[in-house]
């Protein structure tokens, strides 16, 4: 369960960081991702998928984040 | 010589592994590659922060030659404690040219030496009493130090003294911060973890120090310079274009900078990232915690500095964007000038970089502003983010190498003939002596500065004098020259 900063980039997509790894991706696709809440099934432009419980109200960027692995 | 072919490169790559072990030979095969602009993620050619392997002559530094080395040792108004055996303080102090103004000694101690000198008995017995010890013979000794920092050498680590405890109890008594700093030399694979941790520390000790505290006036157009190491006066050379645009330098962290600075950095508007690899740690936490923006930037040569300048500017409204365009109008003329007179002394000749996390990428911009080529470059410590940065600014098939070894460096140089080598001191004296103009990228070669406008004709310059000196023309004694030796070297150079 590594602790993930997520951050928008310059051209507004959301990168996610892995401070431990020194992972950076862009993020592809969000399962829930409506004013109300924010979350759920993560994938990666890499291809990797993480999960991470729906939070509601939406988080507000940049900020760290909980995600599981997801397969 | 003609530039390879990728198939060429290709070759050239796997001619050269050849000689490895079937192991080595697998590994080594994933820190060299080919550059192929189409790749967006650069994990898919090159691997990067692995272990060097056993056996092969890297040049690498340590976890502390991270901490102490680059990020801790210049804030200038610090006592630096390399808390160990006296070795690694004294070889690396000095070293790495980052000028500061104040009198050496009294209110500054960028190049001295300060160590606890481990002896056996400390091994055996705990080294905890003879830092404190230590602490206090600072504060009499050097009572306008602004603060210290405890810098751990690999002995540490090892027989687990509890530096964290001594700090804070000293830190009370003498009531100046005192950072521990557990930066230890066997940690990670490369001075890279190092910068991690010492940005780790700087967070838990030193940006939350003003927290809470308004009485700093602020003013919209306040911005941090980090990772700008001030080599031979590089940050000096960069911040007065900063002033010229109407931005407020607050802080120069690392490069002439004091921990006042870097307390007050929370409060700026703008944090600028020079060295990307050493410093974005603390970039990132400072956007998460005080929601302040960052930008990387580069002033290396015109084309870039005039590209960083406009970026800069459109973080800020258009008084500061029409005073961007206005500097780089005013220096123009320099730079044009600069161009003219060294252009055609430089045009076409082929460089090779090898140097440590973020110039292999940054100077290709000023290489090419003199029309010159980068043909090859790596990074000793680089991650792979550093890598999808370089690919796009390196031409297609050119050579990329990871912690090259120094058997591999030499041959790939052999074979691609470089007009000029840009590396350190460990490289310097080997490429030399085989006969190819060489420029330390690390020190600038004790000149510099580098970076901003008036870095750049310094640059042009030095470069120039390197490349054709006349002493390339005489490699050969005398009396060794056969007549066809003497032709050569006056066909290479018309």
């Amino acid at each position: 369960m590594p602790s993930v900063m997520i951050r928008k980039s310059d051209s507004g997509a959301l990168l996610f960081y892995v401070a431990k790894k020194d992972m950076e991706e862009t993020i592809a696709t969000v399962e829930t991702d409506t004013p109300q809440t924010w979350g759920g099934e993560v994938e990666l432009t890499d291809g990797s998928r993480w999960y991470i419980d729906p939070i509601s109200p939406p988080p507000i960027f940049p900020t760290t984040l909980r995600f599981k692995r997801a397969d | 010589m003609a530039n390879l072919t990728r198939e060429e490169t290709l070759d050239l790559i796997a001619e050269v592994l050849e000689v490895y072990p079937e192991k080595a030979k697998k590994d080594r095969a994933k820190h060299l590659a080919v550059n192929d602009q189409s790749i967006e993620q650069s994990k898919k050619c090159i691997t990067s922060n692995r272990k060097s392997l056993p056996g092969v002559m890297t040049v690498r530094g340590c976890a502390y030659a991270g901490s102490k080395g680059v990020v801790w040792g210049p804030i200038k108004d610090m006592i630096h404690i390399s808390h160990g055996p006296v070795g690694c303080g004294q070889y690396s102090r000095a070293g790495r040219r980052n000028y500061y103004v104040g009198m050496t000694g009294v209110d500054t101690f960028g190049t001295m030496n300060f160590t606890s000198d481990f002896q056996e008995k400390d091994i055996v017995f705990g080294g905890d009493k003879k830092l404190a010890k230590l602490i206090d013979e600072i504060e009499q000794l050097f009572p306008l130090n602004k603060g210290i920092s405890i810098q751990s050498e690999c002995p540490i680590g090892l027989i687990g003294d509890d530096i964290e405890a001594v700090a804070k109890k000293k830190g009370k008594e003498i009531e100046k911060p005192i950072v521990p700093v557990r930066c230890e030399g066997f940690r990670g694979v490369s001075q890279s973890l190092g910068h991690h941790i010492a940005n780790d520390a700087i967070r838990d000790w030193v940006i939350g120090n003003r927290d809470g505290d308004d009485s700093f006036a602020t003013t919209p157009y306040d911005v941090a310079v980090i990772g700008d190491y001030n080599i031979g006066g590089d940050a000096w050379a960069s911040r007065i274009l900063l002033e010229e645009m109407g931005l407020r330098v607050v802080a120069q962290w690392s490069g002439d900078g004091t921990i006042a600075e870097m307390e007050l950095t929370p409060k700026v508007k703008l944090n600028l990232i020079h060295c990307y690899r050493s410093m974005n740690y603390i970039s990132r936490h400072m956007e998460e915690k005080y929601g302040i923006p960052w930008m990387e930037y580069n002033f290396f040569g015109p084309t870039k500095i005039a590209e960083s300048l406009r970026k800069i500017a459109a973080f800020f409204d258009e008084t500061i964007q029409a005073n961007a365009e206005a500097v780089i109008a005013k220096y123009q003329a320099q730079y044009d000038a600069v161009i003219a007179k060294y252009r055609p002394r430089l045009e076409g000749k082929r460089v090779m970089l090898y140097v440590g996390g973020l110039r292999p990428r940054h100077v290709i911009g000023a290489y090419e502003d003199l029309g010159m080529e980068v043909v090859g470059t790596g990074y000793e410590f680089a991650h792979n983010d550093d890598y999808d940065r370089t690919i796009k600014d390196m031409a297609e098939s050119t050579l990329l190498y990871d912690d090259v070894t120094g058997y591999e460096f030499e041959e790939f140089v052999k074979r691609i003939k470089p007009d000029l080598i840009g590396s350190g001191i460990k490289e310097k004296y080997i490429f030399q002596k085989m006969g190819i103009p060489f420029r330390q990228m690390h020190s600038w070669d004790y000149s510099g500065p580098y970076h901003g406008y008036d870095g750049f004709s310094i640059f042009a310059r030095d470069m120039d004098m390197t490349i054709n000196n006349p002493c390339w023309g005489k490699m050969q004694a005398p009396w060794l020259a056969t007549e066809a030796a003497e032709e050569e070297p006056a066909q290479a150079r018309a």
